[in-house]
């Protein structure tokens, strides 16, 4: 319709009916989060796109110290990506109860997903632990530095994941699976899967290639 | 208390005077509001709102009190510079000095030309998409406060130690701990990232208002063209300064324990802080032009009285603009000497960005060719725009060429183009603005007069200052020196400074604009809503807007959507009015603010006691805050009946 059209052919209630929108109701809440969530997931992805950044340019420098050869162990690490992996299993079947209104089975499912991720923490940190008690700490060289700030960013955002997702599971306690519950879990849902895919990028591109 | 101790206390005498100053002056302020009653009224009513209007205006007012100090920096380098010549060493002490023009630059980019910039998209891009608030609204107080936050630290380091003294991108090894082992760079860390969260919050926020909230009808290409370029900038802050808060945060480990990102030794690598800043650093000017090129854009189009020449050229010049301006971070270190191949890939990808610019420049030209052309304050700016950011875009250019950069590298030639572009671009973008919308926001109009004084004052101003620069920069003078040896240049100097002189009584005439117009307000009011005759969403409702923006959600048939109403003849619906559904005032922003705030001091000062209680307390409160699932109310319809019936009265009575 042109707006000469308009103008030549419609009476003034027409034109009202027209150009604004009388009959309104409320919009549903909420309607851009996932959308937001989206943008801030891929601002986070490019923090770590400059964490591998940095280790693609300072993972060559040892200063003479140890490189990855001298430190990774691969079956450990193995076991720890296991569990991160498992876990992302779990989450996923804590929405398939959410969907099905299961409230209990819904906590049931976070908990034990925060036990898979408590659990890669906990080896990251004995790893951590170990390459630190070899002297192979983030200050000895330009590829600890990159190595240890990857990797420790990363263990960092799963850190905050549990927070949040023990936040969750009371506040489902506490409310039930009310839309507003239903939107974080699809939120933490989301960033809980995209640690896994970063995971998967430091597995491959720092621990598998440090090996070759 | 780590190492805060009496010495962090200004010594220097001029510091002293101005803390003196500026504790008076704050006193005075504390106590006028509490005397008149004010505090409630400012918590309640701007604190905590979550008003995108309120919020625009807030981010207005805090660049602009960050301008003052901005500038107040300009004018202090400007008269050093002008004296210290024949073995006088000036007034300034290089330790002194080198804070001055740090805290310059980083006043000027991230506490004036950003929250102008964010400040204007958030008042009016939901005005001008017929929506009611943003899509986050409690977010979008948040990072109002956080970047406040951020500024406040900047002006804590005037009086408490010292800012850094590394220029405004701090580069390494310069910024690590061995060569600035104070808290100067520690202050640049922490500001900028605290106000970082913020910048880059509102940026999501704004894109999902853009893409979720328009009105019915209003598709992409539908929608106003400030608009597409505060989408377009957005995407680049999204996509910017998650750079930013990675190489701070890369920073922040190197001198805080010992890491080697940067250093010169143990594997470290400076230059690769160069580029990553610059990844961020060179889209950041992009974020910082496009809303004015809409602005340029809105103006041209309302004061010619003419739809705007090339809408669809000009939105793909935006959107190319946004891409290239990431493939040209290189140009800024050339001699880094990354070799011929590398630097002239850069050399080219610069020099097109100036094909989508000057499509945008013509289509300009031709929305004023066979207007009618009205020379109010904002199309004078634009005019004085398009004349100065051309020459500042061509000097660009010549920056491009890679050979002829090694020679002005660094030079006050580079000072002089990006001041060039800075001033003659975002600055004047944003007086076109603010003269184009206060009517808008405040319900009259400014004072044409004195706007006109700082316009004249502003523009030669300009230029008297700028011009010598180039001159100086073309003979070699290098940027950031505080002494000079060869007198013969002490005249281009003093003319330099002749035109800070001016710019300062643009400045003030700008603020005698403002004081003048509230004074006079009754003079000025505009009972229409449309001072302008123009031709977008925000100018069919009220000025000031009512809190819900729009009583019934207007539908859009055309690109300028309420010229098509008014040529149309459709008069505004008067009855069948329903509640309106808002989002409710929350204090939750400005408390996590203030506990970064208090986070960020005690990290620059190792209280490492307080940093955990604070940080804890960021946590502790966030939490707390996401238990409160009440965060809207309904505005009662007779509130909407009451308040559009008012309006319909002012119409009536304007005769419109």
């Amino acid at each position: 319709m042109t707006a000469t059209a308009i103008k030549t052919e419609l009476s003034q209630p027409q034109l009202q009916a027209a150009f604004y929108d009388l009959n309104e109701h409320d919009h549903p809440e909420g309607g851009s989060t996932m959308l937001g969530f989206w943008m801030y997931l891929m601002s986070d992805c490019l923090i770590f796109a400059m964490l591998f950044a940095a280790y693609g340019v300072l993972g060559g420098s040892f200063a003479a110290g140890p490189g990855p050869k001298d430190l990774f162990e691969l079956p450990l690490v193995a076991v720890n990506t296991a569990m991160l992996l498992f876990s992302s299993i779990t989450y996923g079947f804590a929405m398939l109860a959410m969907e099905k209104d299961k409230k209990g089975a819904t906590q049931l499912w976070l908990l034990v997903t925060a036990v898979f991720g408590a659990s890669f923490l906990a080896i990251e940190l004995y790893e951590f632990a170990n390459l630190i008690h070899e002297g192979a700490t983030p200050m000895r060289s330009g590829f600890l530095t990159a190595f240890f700030s990857l990797v420790g960013t990363h263990g960092l955002h799963v850190t905050f994941g549990l927070v949040w997702l023990f936040t969750l599971v009371v506040q489902i306690g506490k409310k039930g699976l009310i839309p507003a519950n239903k939107r974080r879990l699809m939120c933490l849902s989301l960033f809980w899967h995209f640690l896994d895919v970063i995971w998967i990028g430091v597995f491959t591109f720092v621990y598998l290639m440090g090996m070759l | 208390m780590g190492r805060l101790w009496w010495d962090a206390m200004p010594q220097e005498p001029i510091v002293l005077a101005t803390f003196v100053v500026v504790a008076l002056g704050g006193a005075a302020l504390v106590a006028a509001l509490t005397y008149f009653k004010l505090w409630g009224y400012l918590w309640k009513e701007w604190f905590t709102s979550v008003d995108h209007k309120k919020i625009g205006i807030m981010y207005m007012i805090l660049g602009l009190i960050m301008f003052l100090r901005g500038f107040a920096d300009a004018v202090m380098m400007r008269i050093q510079q002008s004296i210290a010549f024949n073995g006088n060493e000036g007034y300034l002490n290089a330790h002194h000095y080198d804070q001055i023009f740090t805290a310059h630059g980083v006043i000027m980019i991230f506490f004036v030309a950003m929250p102008f910039v964010t400040g204007l998209m958030n008042y009016i891009v939901p005005l001008q998409i017929g929506a009611r608030d943003v899509s986050f609204p409690f977010l979008n107080n948040f990072s109002f406060w956080m970047t406040t936050a951020g500024a406040v630290l900047v002006m804590a380091s005037l009086f408490i130690g010292e800012f850094a003294q590394t220029g405004w991108l701090a580069y390494p090894p310069l910024s690590n701990l061995a060569y600035s082992p104070w808290v100067g760079v520690d202050y640049y860390i922490w500001a900028l990232q605290i106000a970082g969260v913020g910048t880059l919050l509102s940026g999501v926020n704004l894109i999902a208002t853009i893409v979720k909230m328009r009105a019915p009808g209003m598709t992409m290409m539908r929608m106003p063209i400030f608009t597409w370029t505060a989408l377009c900038t957005n995407i680049l802050i999204v996509a910017a300064f998650p750079v930013l808060t990675a190489v701070m945060t890369m920073l922040t480990v190197d001198r805080y324990l010992g890491f080697n990102f940067f250093t010169n030794d143990f594997g470290g690598s400076p230059m690769m802080y160069v580029n990553l800043i610059w990844i961020w650093g060179h889209p950041e000017v992009y974020i910082l032009i496009l809303p004015l090129f809409g602005v340029f854009s809105e103006v041209t189009a309302t004061f010619s009285g003419k739809r705007l020449f090339g809408y669809s050229s000009m939105v793909y010049a935006t959107l190319v603009i946004t891409i290239l301006s990431y493939l040209v971070w290189l140009h800024h270190f050339f001699t880094m000497g990354s070799g011929a191949s590398v630097n002239s890939f850069f050399g080219i990808t610069t020099m097109v960005i100036s094909i989508p610019t000057g499509a945008k420049l013509f289509n300009w030209l031709f929305t004023m060719y066979r207007g009618r052309i009205r020379f109010d304050l904002p199309m004078m700016w634009t005019v004085a725009f398009m004349l100065t950011f051309t020459i500042g875009g061509m000097t660009g250019v010549l920056l491009a060429v890679p050979p002829a950069d090694f020679v002005l590298h660094n030079s006050l030639f580079l000072i002089a183009h990006f001041h060039n572009v800075i001033i003659g671009g975002v600055l004047f973008g944003i007086f076109a603005a603010i003269n184009f919308w206060w009517p808008k926001a405040f319900g009259f109009r400014l004072n044409e007069f004195w706007g006109k004084v700082s316009f004249w004052l502003w523009v030669p101003g300009f230029w008297f200052a700028f011009m010598p620069l180039y001159i100086l920069g073309l003979m070699g003078v290098t940027r950031r020196m505080r002494v000079f040896d060869d007198p013969s240049i002490q005249i281009f100097f003093i003319i330099a400074a002749f035109g800070a002189l001016m710019i300062a009584g643009g400045i003030g005439a700008m603020l005698v604009q403002f004081a003048v117009s509230i004074w006079k307000r009754e003079e000025l009011k505009d009972e229409t809503g449309d001072p302008w005759n123009g031709r977008t969403l925000e100018w069919s409702t009220s000025s000031p807007p009512p809190e819900y923006n729009f009583a019934f959600t207007p539908i859009v048939h055309d690109i300028d959507a309420w010229e098509d109403m008014k040529r149309c003849g459709v008069e505004r619906p008067t009855t069948g009015y329903r509640p309106i559904h808002m989002p409710k005032g929350t204090g939750t922003g400005l408390i996590l603010a203030g506990l970064s705030t208090v986070l960020g001091f005690a990290m620059i000062w190792y209280i490492w006691w307080l940093a955990a209680v604070s940080f804890l307390g960021v946590i502790g409160y966030a939490i707390f805050h996401t238990f409160n699932y009440k965060r809207d109310y309904h505005i009662p319809v007779e509130t909407v009946e009451a308040t559009e019936a008012a309006r319909t009265r002012q119409l009536a009575a304007a005769g419109a």
